[in-house]
């Protein structure tokens, strides 16, 4: 650590931030209360399509405690906008995507279980709540369709009238002509159906919003769960409530996790603001977790039909990829990106496939909006391709680690570009499945098969490689794709007169570290102990316009952003230095700390340096402002491409179809490491949402009533500590190319790799009984009925 | 919730009195009321709370056999060493329900007065053949287990002991909701001095015996004896966990693997 | 109705008017302003609101205020001496067992409750005893290490003291 001597980077450095929260210090939106504070309680639909013919608050207003009954009608009447949309997506033909209003509070119709229909304010939870079931509502209840793939057909019920088939948009990527040439000179083509589960995030911490009004300063605070408060204040300020930015703060304080769901703008966090300037009062809201299940956006949800091209060799020569997604009944802010450009760029993965096609059918369903959830596009295309690939290994007769290594792009490709618009800076495939094989002792898997053979098992072994698109992203390029945003990053570094430093992050941090990594960089790049260095994020009061963390863009674009201001720190520092050392500036040289003039023991420290930057009293005034305090915004020149192997190792139990996971390595390349602790938890985190996919999670929606029938825990299987391993960790780091610090990103691996790891692993142990494929989760009743079928159909032979 | 009025008698009878009024509901360790109650499900008037009544709780050795207290908590039977000693079966059961948490605070009398079908405790009871003592009489635990969330409790009834009697051997084996822990499927295996018994919980709407199971069990003790008994799955339980034609092969596994633990 | 209610936090004596239908997390949180009590669900399953009742680990959320009358309550407030960790918050710290902290308090307070009954536990041990926290950060990998290592630090601490 710096304070030792030795650099912080690569050190596995205890938290900072522990220790507010083990002892219970933390500041969570809930755990804020106002002064003269009221509660907001949201009246949600119990159906998934229904006309509203009658809405009668009279009673509900009148009721006990209640300040406000609140409806769509009221909102509409004040000239409150929808919730945006912030990626436009073309189809094939050109057009754009039907982008259907998404009002804040239901108008005449709902359009999914937990769409918001009115909120009761009032001096307590209890009276709000009690005085919501006052409320009168008439339902002209419709049929509802759930199931993307039913919504398509002709005669389902249509969730927007002017939207005809559901269909949001018809998306492709790649040269379907030379696709088809190529697959039909194929030697074998592999073909395969499967659904990636639609899951729901569940950060522990449930989502909470207070709305705050300052009637001196005629000034709105909104507290809330977000993982990027700049992007809240923009989209509610300028698309919902029409508040300037500079009356209008927007506090993510500590959020308990994240995932992606709490990227998005949701209706609660306009209720709030809204009802508080009405009201001139503050209004809280927080979500019980029935009410997170029925209103934070879903992930995943596609249904896929993939081919693969085989020459004689082995060799991938094209790959077909046909995807139906879920977008729910609303456009939620990033959901039209996740299932085209953060999905089909992405299906190269680690191979030379010189050839790809994709299409993407986005519909609307009477369900809850889909959005990004930890991996957002990429779990979706690692897993069909992964799985794709273990079964041409099946069908050629080929190791499927062999397979892979036939087909990887090499070592010494990059850069590499892709036929689906990407450029790959650096990897080394090779490097990580070898890890991974050895650390899995692969070689001598077929012992352990006969010994769990023995025990009256079925043991499996599989493997899967990802890579991922992240750093995200450089703005011309998202903004050329659609993207309605940049998504560059900004950091002031701020060195105050004594040479403490704080740091302001557009990045936001809700488990990730931030408070450490990025002052382990500090520490490094300014030669100034750890404990001197606050670290703050958050509060767009405070920090500069930042586009927040998801994408596992944080230390790649976040971090790179602090060190592009400490450079012009270190460069004005270097002015200063020069000035006072009486020395030409070229002389200088910066190093631990220490501004000095080369070959002489003459020097000055930061913390000098600082002082006379503002006690300016000898100064280059002619040449320098006065302060030590530099801001820097960050665009990438590319995304940053982590990657990686994971060979999972599974026992099934024939009796009862339970899985059981024996071991996990996972070997990742995400660059330079910076904190290797905390990068292992990313990845331990990742792997268990991964894992709960294969195996746990599953979204269920009733297809034809639209009723929610996983809607809390006792339904929605959450991994449990026991139902998940050990994992074994292992990196090669190839740098990028591309950011100052060669660092990728790792937040968001595990949960990309571990799906197709697990379900390659489930389907090896089955081989014997002839089984292709069993659709995630593979829970045990699914599991024990295709050992039964297959066992039956084998009897028949 | 929905407001109530909240009682804490000191004795049976004042809880008895209590009862009387038809909302009024009683309240063991809560933990399947106060989360009913939290979801606005019930609206009782009046909440009678047992625990200051000291009588209710303790486990003792009685005749051979265990007589645990109503308000016994789920934890001291798991921990109980008179419980791991004459009947480690259901100190093993005790240790499968719900979370530690929840165990710290669930009792015996709660458990089998919800009688959800999921619920582990029945089949302990039925397996047992088990006796429910409550302020009016004494009840097998066969009789007192009617139904759906239905037992034979009057109103004003209150369960104040359950007497076990000691098996010969006995096992319990669960197959857990994924999500929920509560049983899909949970077999409970005794050998008696009236014969071998096998109760259920999880598979239909309430705790059932295996009478084909208890017969080939009483001829011939062992897992073999029974791998043919095919349960069937008319009016099992059925949901996105399990169908009930799952259940019904679960329930052959379960009771073959609790009478190979049982040996 | 309002009724009032009489019990011990933390080691001090407290008296607050309550609900019957007010639940313990409620009066932790909301009256006491002991917000390190978390609520993270409403079916009773992920132990956010673990705390301590007369030494026992029980969900603050299932249980109404009321029937903590007379009794003593402990939550993660309480768990350090002033600014010292108590071994198992530090081999949580160590061993980087938490992430976004919001089920941290519950699981300090479930490991503490296990390590009482169960003074040396094995990792499986662990993972079982877990069944009522959820972690959607960690994979529990590092809290298994954590609570393994905060054991061991804690019958260190007692074997010292005896």
């Amino acid at each position: 650590m710096a304070e030792t001597g030795t650099p912080a980077i690569g050190q596995p450095v205890r938290r900072r931030e522990d220790f507010r929260f083990l002892t219970g210090q933390g500041t969570y939106t809930d755990d804020i209360n106002r002064p003269g504070q009221l509660y907001a309680y949201i009246l949600r639909s119990p159906h998934a399509n229904a006309r509203i013919a009658g809405l009668d608050t009279g009673a509900a207003a009148s009721a006990a405690g209640v300040a406000a009954v609140y409806t769509g009608k009221d909102m509409a009447a004040d000239g409150i906008g929808g919730l945006p949309c912030g990626w436009q997506i073309h189809s094939k033909d050109g057009s754009p995507m039907h982008e259907p209003a998404h009002p804040v509070i239901a108008v005449d119709r709902v359009r999914h279980v937990g769409d918001q229909v009115a909120v009761v304010i009032a001096d307590t939870l209890v009276h709000a709540r009690d005085a919501a079931e006052l409320i009168r509502i008439d339902y002209v209840v419709e049929p509802a369709t759930a199931d993307a793939s039913e919504a398509l057909k002709p005669g389902a019920p249509l969730v927007w009238p002017e939207v005809p088939g559901n269909l949001c948009y018809d998306w492709h990527l790649g040269d379907p002509a030379a696709t088809d040439a190529a697959m039909a000179k194929a030697a074998r083509v592999v073909r395969l159906d499967l659904t990636n589960n639609r899951l729901v995030p569940n950060a522990m911490e449930p989502r909470a919003a207070i709305g705050d009004f300052d009637r001196a300063t005629n000034e709105f605070t909104l507290f809330t769960t977000s993982q990027n408060p700049h992007v809240i204040r923009l989209l509610m300020g300028a698309f919902v409530l029409h508040i300037p930015e500079a009356r209008l703060r927007v506090v993510a304080p500590d959020v308990g996790g994240g995932f992606g769901s709490k990227i998005y703008h949701y209706a609660e966090e306009a209720i709030v603001t809204w009802a508080a300037g009405k009201l001139k009062k503050p209004v809280k809201w927080t979500a019980d977790r029935s009410e997170s299940f029925m209103s934070d956006a879903h992930g995943r949800d596609h249904a896929t039909h993939v081919e693969l091209g085989v020459d004689g060799e082995g060799k991938f020569v094209a790959l077909k990829v046909s995807t139906i997604a879920n977008m729910g009944a609303y456009l939620s802010t990033f959901a039209t990106c996740v299932p085209t450009y953060l999905y089909g760029t992405l299906l190269a993965g680690t191979y030379t496939t010189p050839v790809i096609y994709v299409e993407t059918k986005a519909v609307f369903t009477h369900t809850v909006p889909v959005d990004a959830y930890r991996g957002a596009g990429r779990p979706e295309a690692t897993y069909l391709l992964e799985r794709i690939v273990d079964l041409a290994a099946d069908e050629l007769g080929i190791d499927p680690a062999d397979l892979r290594r036939k087909n990887f792009i090499p070592a010494d490709a990059f850069p590499y570009q892709t036929p689906v618009a990407l450029q790959y800076d650096s990897g080394n495939y090779q490097a990580t499945l070898d890890l991974a094989t050895k650390a899995a002792d692969y070689a001598g898997f077929e012992t352990r098969r006969q010994e769990a053979a023995g025990r009256g098992k079925l043991r499996g072994i599989g493997i899967a490689t990802y890579i991922e698109a992240c750093g995200i992203a450089p703005s011309a390029v998202v903004g050329s794709l659609g993207a309605r945003a940049g998504l560059f990053e900004s950091a002031a570094v701020r060195v105050h007169p004594t040479g403490s430093v704080t740091i302001l992050t557009g990045s936001h941090s809700h488990g990730q570290g931030h408070e450490t990594t990025f002052a382990q960089l500090v520490a490094d790049g300014l030669g100034v102990p750890m404990e001197s260095i606050e670290i703050v994020h958050g509060d767009t009061a405070k920090i500069p316009y930042g586009m927040g963390t998801y994408g596992s863009r944080s230390l790649a674009v976040g971090g790179t952003a602090i060190v592009k201001a400490m450079d012009k720190i270190i460069a004005k520092g270097k002015k200063i230095a020069a000035h006072l050392l009486e020395a030409a500036e070229a002389d200088i040289e910066f190093k631990d700390g220490n501004f000095s003039v080369a070959g002489t023991d003459r020097s000055k420290s930061i913390g000098e340096v600082a002082l006379t930057a503002y006690v300016p009293h000898n100064f280059p005034h002619d040449e320098l402002e006065p302060g030590l305090d530099e801001t820097a915004f960050y665009d990438p020149k590319n995304f940053t491409y982590p990657s990686g192997a994971y060979i999972a190792e599974v026992e099934i139990d024939p009796d009862t179809g339970r899985v059981e996971i024996v071991n996990f390595n996972a070997s990742d390349d995400f660059g330079r490491i910076i904190n290797p602790m905390i990068v292992a938890g990313q990845v331990h985190g990742g792997l268990a949402q991964g894992i709960g996919q294969a195996l746990l999670e599953r979204c269920v929606y009733d297809k034809t009533s639209g009723q929610l029938l996983t809607g809390s825990y006792m339904d929605y299987t959450m991994p449990r500590a026991d139902d998940l391993p050990a994992f074994a960790l292992s990196t090669h780091a190839t740098l990028c190319a591309h950011n100052p610090l060669g660092v990728k990103g790792c937040g968001e691996a595990g949960a990309i790799g571990a799906p197709a790891a697990i379900s390659n692993a489930i389907v090896d142990a089955l081989k014997p009984l002839g089984v292709r494929h069993v659709e995630m989760p593979v829970t045990p009743e699914k599991l024990w009925r295709v050992i039964q079928q297959h066992k039956t159909s084998l009897a028949a032979e | 919730m929905y407001e109530f009025t909240y009682h804490k008698p000191a004795s049976l009878d004042d809880a008895a009195k209590l009862l009387a009024n038809d909302e009024a509901k009683l309240v063991a360790g809560g933990m399947t009321l106060v989360p009913t109650l939290k979801q606005r499900l019930a609206n009782p008037s009046d909440l009678v709370d047992l625990a200051a009544i000291g009588t209710l709780k303790g486990i003792k050795e009685e005749g051979g056999g265990l007589t645990i207290g109503a308000m016994t908590r789920h934890a001291e039977v798991q921990r109980s060493a008179d419980v791991k000693r004459v009947i480690p079966a259901l100190a093993a059961l005790a240790g499968m329900i719900g979370d530690p948490a929840v165990r710290n605070r669930g009792t015996i009398g709660g458990s089998i007065s919800n009688n959800d079908p999921a619920a582990d405790y029945p089949a302990a009871l039925v397996g047992l053949g088990a006796t429910v003592v409550t302020t009016k009489r004494e009840i097998g635990a066969e009789d007192f287990f009617t139904g759906l969330f239905e037992t034979a409790l009057a109103q004003d009834e209150i369960v104040t002991a359950v007497k076990f009697p000691k098996p010969q051997a006995a096992a319990y084996q669960k197959f857990k909701n994924p999500a929920s822990r509560y049983a899909i499927v949970g077999v409970f295996v005794a050998r008696t001095p009236g014969g071998v018994r096998v109760a259920v919980t999880g598979a239909g709407p309430c705790v059932f015996r295996v009478p084909e199971m208890e017969a080939a069990l009483g001829k011939s003790f062992g897992a073999d004896a029974i791998k043919d008994i095919a349960i069937p799955d008319d009016g099992l339980n059925s949901d996105i966990h399990a169908s009930a034609e799952y259940r019904a092969h679960l329930v052959n596994v379960m009771a073959r693997r609790a009478v190979a633990s049982c040996a | 109705m309002q009724t009032s209610v009489s019990l011990t936090v933390n080691g001090k004596p407290v008296t607050a008017t309550v609900e019957g239908r007010t639940l313990l997390v409620q009066l932790l949180r909301e009256t006491l302003g002991l917000t390190g009590t978390h609520v993270g669900c409403d079916t009773s399953q992920c132990g956010a609101c673990v705390v301590h009742v007369d030494g026992e680990a029980v969900k603050s959320c299932t249980l109404l205020a009321v029937q903590a009358a007379g009794r003593s309550v402990k939550t993660i407030e309480d768990v350090a001496d002033g600014d010292t960790l108590h071994p198992m918050q530090e081999a949580f710290r160590d061993n980087h067992a938490l992430q976004c902290g919001f089920c941290t308090p519950g699981m300090i307070m479930s490991a503490l409750d296990l390590v009482k009954n169960n003074p040396e536990p094995t990792d499986r041990e662990i993972r079982e005893y877990l069944e009522g926290n959820f972690c959607r950060c960690t994979g529990y990998h590092n809290i298994v290490l954590a609570i393994k290592a905060g054991a061991a630090a804690m019958r260190g601490a007692k074997a010292a003291a005896e």
